[in-house]
């Protein structure tokens, strides 16, 4: 069954979990560069996490017959450092990912999912781990997460989650597809051109 | 908060709005695309039915893809092809500046714009690759961007961005002779760690700074990145000036001193405040190598492989996988690694400084026996201005290979790759796992000096021993 792409408010997300465990896990990773060579996305989804799938040969997380139709990845630290490619949250997007929860995450990785409508929730190391280890113990546990309430929950447990105001506004509204927001203040940025100096030779 | 520092003056000039929940909409002064980022952003605008618009305040070359070897099109590679023509196509049906393959001015995005006048003090730089944090060198406020971004960017030159926190970096002294700033900021990613930069403006100062040339400067910042942080920047003063002064972009005749006014103007305050301050001494830094799979994990060439039992806790797991991954043994001296492939080039050190620096220790000298090494100059005009110096000739006949300009090998998406498990010294930016083109292929990073003296004895070595003889 094909996923509908992110639109519009988000606020619920449901589904199971997959787990990808380890610390700076860089963009190169996630989406090997040689994948880089299209001009469209649409074939990234297959290609995720590529080497580290080929690795392993078959026990990636990606890979586990359990984790099919996972849409929430919850992973450590610093997730989604490196390169600037977009082509990273698209890979996984396109995979089914569709909230991704750790410990943190690089900064231009945040606003890539943002721009695409995937939540980025931190929450402790702790709770991060104690919900790796849940999601691992039993992968078809159905989880629900609230973007309004900071948490994912099931039956029996509960984990608070974080994001930067700016982010939950965006998403919450729905707004987190910035171009007609930003073209919206045509006026305000035509006078932001008239008042920097190298644009209007130095005077 | 920070107030009165150059990036405080800079975004309040590029303000368009606040935007609901504290994110700004933020004007882009010098957009620069390339053919990776680009093909989706413009294929998003066609389906919204939108125009690019300011097309002159965009501009384009094409560097990732390039072959080094036969620049002849059509190239080889049917994919990398067409994404050099669908960026020729998207250029001329919006009106953007293009400079490819001939034009005398294509490069490495980060070497051609700087070198061409395009970046200026005072401007917003953006761009869909992290190692924008270049252009921060001329006391812009520069950064990386995906590729929903860029179709923003063309669709309304600006985008939506929280504005960061601001840490000065302040490092006294002066670097030694065989440390370059590669060894520089290789040390502080080491220091201050991977993610230690995220959510910072990095704000690189102090007296060991200010003696850096432009190019030097370039290194640092195309580098902020690897620490996190998203950009980094280095207030201008009279050597920025004496590089902008003359190039193809720059300000001319009353311009230039009316400019000249407002970017001395940019510069941070002396009462300016920081919201974190780091103070370091450069002539204590020694060459730098990375040994792991994070930039972070350096050492200094007299150091030993770290053993991650001793390591902070949160850092015993990762380097216990890059001991495993990069297959060296704890607490063996990282002098003294056999290498195979050395790499000269990049956007972090493919300038005309970066190669004269490697071929001052390379001449008399051959490389090793099984070593493949090469340079890919950072442009057109690195390359031109490099033969009329006789570099290459250096290279050459030392046994190296001489390229044209592109990425290349940083990170391998031309034909330029490692094999296998080799591995290779390398001047670029990035020692992740598979980086360079082999999937279990591995990389350490180094200054290019380091890397020429890597070549010539096939092995690790600390530069100064061969800048002595």
């Amino acid at each position: 069954m094909k996923k509908e792409f992110p639109k519009g408010e988000i606020n619920v997300i449901r589904g199971r979990s997959l787990v990808i465990k380890g610390d700076d896990i860089d963009t190169d990773r996630i989406i090997p560069a040689r994948f880089l060579k299209c001009v469209s996305f649409s074939a990234l989804g297959e290609q995720v996490f590529a080497d580290d799938r080929k690795e392993l040969a078959g026990s990636h997380p990606f890979d586990l017959e359990q984790n099919k139709g996972a849409n929430i990845l919850v992973v450590n630290d610093n997730f989604g450092c490196g390169s600037s490619r977009e082509h990273a949250p698209q890979a996984l997007m396109r995979w089914g990912i569709r909230l991704i929860i750790g410990e943190s995450f690089a900064e231009i990785f945040f606003g890539n999912c943002l721009a695409l409508g995937i939540p980025c929730m931190t929450a402790t190391k702790q709770e991060v781990s104690k919900l790796q280890n849940l999601v691992n113990q039993n992968p078809n546990q159905i989880w629900d997460f609230n973007l309004q309430d900071l948490s994912i929950y099931n039956q029996k447990e509960s984990f608070k989650l974080n994001i930067e105001k700016g982010a939950y506004e965006m998403l919450y509204s729905g707004k987190w597809d910035a171009t007609s927001q930003l073209l919206d203040a045509e006026e305000r940025i035509n006078n932001t051109v008239k008042n920097l100096p190298y644009l209007n030779n130095f005077t | 908060m920070s107030s009165g520092t150059l990036y405080d003056k800079v975004w309040n000039f590029h303000q368009v709005k606040e935007l609901p929940g504290g994110s700004t909409q933020l004007f882009v002064g010098l957009h620069l695309i390339h053919e990776v980022t680009s093909p989706q952003a413009f294929s998003a605008l066609n389906e919204k039915n939108l125009e690019v618009k300011f097309p002159n305040l965009t501009v384009a070359t094409v560097d990732h893809i390039v072959p080094t070897l036969n620049q002849q099109r059509p190239f080889n590679d049917p994919l990398a092809e067409e994404m050099l023509s669908t960026l020729e196509r998207n250029c001329k049906s919006h009106g953007i500046k293009f400079h490819g393959i001939g034009s005398n001015s294509q490069g490495v995005v980060h070497v051609m714009a700087p070198e061409l006048g395009l970046t200026q003090p005072g401007m917003t730089v953006a761009c869909g690759d992290s190692h924008t944090s270049t252009h921060g060198a001329f006391g812009a406020i520069a950064f990386g961007i995906g590729t929903s971004q860029v179709r923003d960017v063309l669709a309304s030159q600006s985008l939506a961005m929280k504005k960061l926190k601001v840490r000065r970096i302040w490092i006294d002294g002066s670097l030694q002779k065989g440390v370059y700033t590669k060894d520089l900021i290789l040390h502080i990613i080491r220091l201050l760690g991977v993610k230690g930069g995220v959510g910072f403006a990095y704000e690189f100062a102090g007296p060991a700074i200010e003696r850096l040339s432009m190019e030097g400067r370039m290194t640092i910042c195309n580098m902020a990145i690897e620490g996190g942080a998203r950009c980094g920047y280095i207030n201008p003063d009279e050597t920025t000036f004496e590089y902008l002064k003359g190039r193809e972009f720059s300000p001319k005749g009353q311009e230039w001193d009316k400019a000249l006014n407002w970017w001395k103007s940019l510069v941070s305050d002396s009462e300016a405040k920081f919201d974190d301050e780091i103070q370091l001494d450069g002539s204590s830094i020694e060459p730098t190598v990375t040994w792991g799979i994070t930039p972070g994990q350096g050492i200094s060439i007299k150091e030993k492989i770290p053993n991650p039992e001793i390591l902070p806790k949160n850092e015993q797991q990762i380097a216990k996988d890059a001991c495993k991954y990069m297959n060296l043994e704890p607490d063996q001296p990282i002098e003294g690694t056999p290498i195979d492939v050395c790499f000269i080039g990049s956007c972090t050190n493919g300038r005309l400084s970066d190669l004269q620096e490697a071929s001052k220790v390379v001449k008399g000298h051959r490389v090793a026996t099984g070593i493949r090494a090469f340079v890919v100059p950072g442009s057109q005009k690195v390359a031109k201005e490099a033969k009329r110096k006789g570099i290459d000739k250096i290279f050459l006949t030392a046994g190296f290979e001489w390229r044209e300009p592109g990425c290349s090998m940083c990170l391998a998406m031309n034909p330029d790759k490692l094999e296998g498990r080799q591995i290779s010294a390398s001047s670029s930016n990035r020692n992740f796992k598979g980086r360079q083109g082999s999937a279990n292929g591995r990389t350490l990073l180094m200054s290019p000096a380091m890397v020429a003296a890597a070549a010539i004895n096939g092995k690790v070595t600390d530069v100064r021993k061969l800048l002595q003889e």
